[in-house]
């Protein structure tokens, strides 16, 4: 297990009080490149198991980059490269004889728009069990269960075998989420989950999120600066460099950031001056 | 005010050039469908014409049951070899095509799609006739079915490209493996529009003439053998059609709306399948 007191000592450590901390993932370093293009540049970001963790920065910085490399979603991009670490639980993902597949169902992904099959509701959530070749009876427990979690499952119980398309929006985002959760992963990856989402909506998924970190590791890309200091425990602030790599300038406990900025350029970000 | 009244105006101008452009292009289609349907109801609807073979030159009555038979047979047969192979590639192209290889097969393809029909027949005549040294259906379903192949693949092709990048990641961010959600995510979701193109290359297939004329070489005799010549609804339109009979060219007319109606019904059947698999 890592703790704290072996962390890089180029990123802010977060301060806190707990004995013992775990880190469920460590990016170490990352650069990551787009053919020529340099996206990040020695980016690190050590997050904590069962918190909530924000990626927040002006657009362009990095900030979905840096997400999909968690889960290894960038080899979906033709001519993408990433050097440095990052590790889960100690297992450096980036390393190319890791296992893919296993790891996306350990690490699961809820996407900016949300993207549900064109299949039933039920369908939509049974898919990734089905993939591990569950049973059926094990398939039924863990759709239902996983609707609950969301919240979903009286809005939607008696009508599972309709399709997943006629839900509205919020409610195609939180089975998303509840198809992420069918797999039992330990992380989950957000990538602005709620921007398409009407305020009603974004409440909705936020309280779900509290609810989660409690099981699951969350990080989460954010535009939306009230939203990090709303849900977050802890927050990165991201911004392009004179060459256009997105680089993690300050990271810490998110009351820290908002607060206590230690960096002059967080302080900009965070009241407003510029992004 | 004037403002306002120029933009009604414009509006109701533009609307009107889509009607009439809509008008432009459907009345042909409109205009010919007619004049099959009331050239062709007469030869339809004398007796025998759906269960007779065709009589003798000079003797009245007779039908076209074998060409009905044939072009089933044919066309099935040829389906069966272009559908599946077609949508494999299709897939592949779509799915894992973006290299040397796809951009080969895709240029074959559009050079097999820009062939003269009759070319495929003499493929057919080559490969399987001349080889085999008689007339037969299955060297016209084989002809067919190279004719099929290039639209089967390119529809299922397109069908697929349509279907959003966001989908493929939300399958394989769930831990799937590529296939699996190609198979189980991609193509569902992109079915309608492979089965609406294996529906119009069967009907491109069913309505070719050309293919047939070196290869299945009609038979005015009802025949089921794949290995022996066979009539076709096309052939029927063909020969009849050049006859100083007026019964015969009748019969050509009817064979001629039969063919309209097949595909017609074909492709009605393919759309309520559709409709309800993807509800
Ligand atoms: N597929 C790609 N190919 C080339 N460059 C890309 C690609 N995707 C992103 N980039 C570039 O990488 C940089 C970071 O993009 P990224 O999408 O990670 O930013 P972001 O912080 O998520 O922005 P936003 O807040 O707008 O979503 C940008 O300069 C972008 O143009
Ligand atoms: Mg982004």
């Amino acid at each position: 297990m890592m703790t704290w007191a072996n962390m890089q000592a180029d990123v802010a450590a977060p301060t806190t009080h707990e004995a013992e901390i775990e880190i469920k993932l460590d990016a170490r370093h990352v650069n990551f490149f787009y053919g020529d293009f340099q996206a990040l540049q020695d980016a690190s970001l050590a997050v904590q198991a069962r918190k909530i963790t924000a990626l927040i920065g002006p657009s362009g910085c990095g900030k979905t980059t840096f997400l999909r490399i968690f889960n290894r979603m960038h080899d979906l991009t033709p001519g993408t490269r990433a050097t440095g670490e990052v590790l889960l639980d100690g297992h450096n993902v980036l390393s190319p004889d890791i296992d893919v597949i296993n790891l996306r169902r350990q690490v699961g992904m809820l996407f900016q728009r949300a993207n549900p099959f064109p299949k039933s509701i039920y369908d939509n959530v049974a898919y990734g069990p089905h993939i591990l070749g569950w049973s059926k009876q094990q398939i039924s427990e863990i759709v239902e269960e996983s609707l609950k979690d969301t919240g979903l499952w009286e809005e939607v119980k008696d009508r599972l075998q309709r399709s997943a398309l006629n839900l509205s929006g919020g409610q195609q985002q939180r089975l998303c989420l509840a198809r992420a959760l069918a797999v039992k992963p330990e992380v989950i990856l957000m990538d602005e989950p709620a921007s398409a989402l009407d305020p009603i909506a974004t409440l909705r998924i936020e309280e779900l999120m509290q609810e989660l970190k409690k099981r699951y590791t969350i990080v989460i890309v954010t535009h939306n600066m009230q939203q990090s200091a709303r849900v977050s425990d802890f927050t990165a602030f991201m911004l392009m460099n004179e060459r256009r790599a997105g680089e993690v300038i300050e990271f810490g406990p998110t009351d820290d950031i908002f607060n206590r900025p230690k960096d002059s350029r967080t302080e900009d970000y965070i009241t407003g001056r510029f992004g | 005010m004037s403002r306002l009244l120029t933009r009604v105006l414009l509006d109701r101008f533009v609307s009107a050039l889509i009607v009439l452009s809509v008008m432009l292009a459907a009345i042909p289609v409109l205009v010919l469908l007619l004049f099959v349907l009331i050239k062709g109801l007469p030869g339809m609807l004398a007796p025998g014409f759906f269960t007779s073979p065709p009589h003798p030159v000079g003797v009245p009555g007779g039908g076209v049951f074998n060409a009905i038979i044939g072009t089933l047979e044919i066309v099935g047969i040829g389906s069966l070899l272009a559908v599946p192979f077609g949508t494999l590639v299709g897939i592949f192209l779509s799915e894992y095509g973006r290299n040397r290889i796809g951009d080969t097969v895709r240029f074959v393809s559009d050079v097999l799609t820009g062939l003269p029909s009759i070319a495929f027949g003499i493929f057919g005549y080559t490969v399987l006739v001349a080889t085999l040294h008689h007339f037969s259906a299955v060297s016209a379903s084989v002809a067919l079915a190279v004719l099929m192949l290039p639209v089967v693949l390119r529809a299922t092709e397109t069908a697929l490209v349509l279907v959003p990048q966001s989908m493929r990641e939300a399958g394989l961010a769930l831990g799937a493996p590529r296939w699996r959600v190609t198979i189980e995510v991609i193509v569902p979701a992109a079915l309608g529009g492979i089965v609406t193109g294996a529906l119009l290359a069967m009907a491109r297939a069913a309505g070719e003439t050309a293919p047939l004329l070196f290869t299945a070489l009609g038979n005015d005799f009802t025949q089921v053998d794949p290995l022996q010549p066979m009539g076709a609804l096309a052939l029927t339109v063909f020969k009849n059609a050049l006859l100083p009979y007026s019964d015969l060219q009748d019969q050509a007319w009817a064979a001629a709306l039969l063919l309209v109606l097949m595909v017609a019904v074909t492709n009605i059947l393919a759309r309520v399948y559709v409709r309800r698999i993807q509800r």
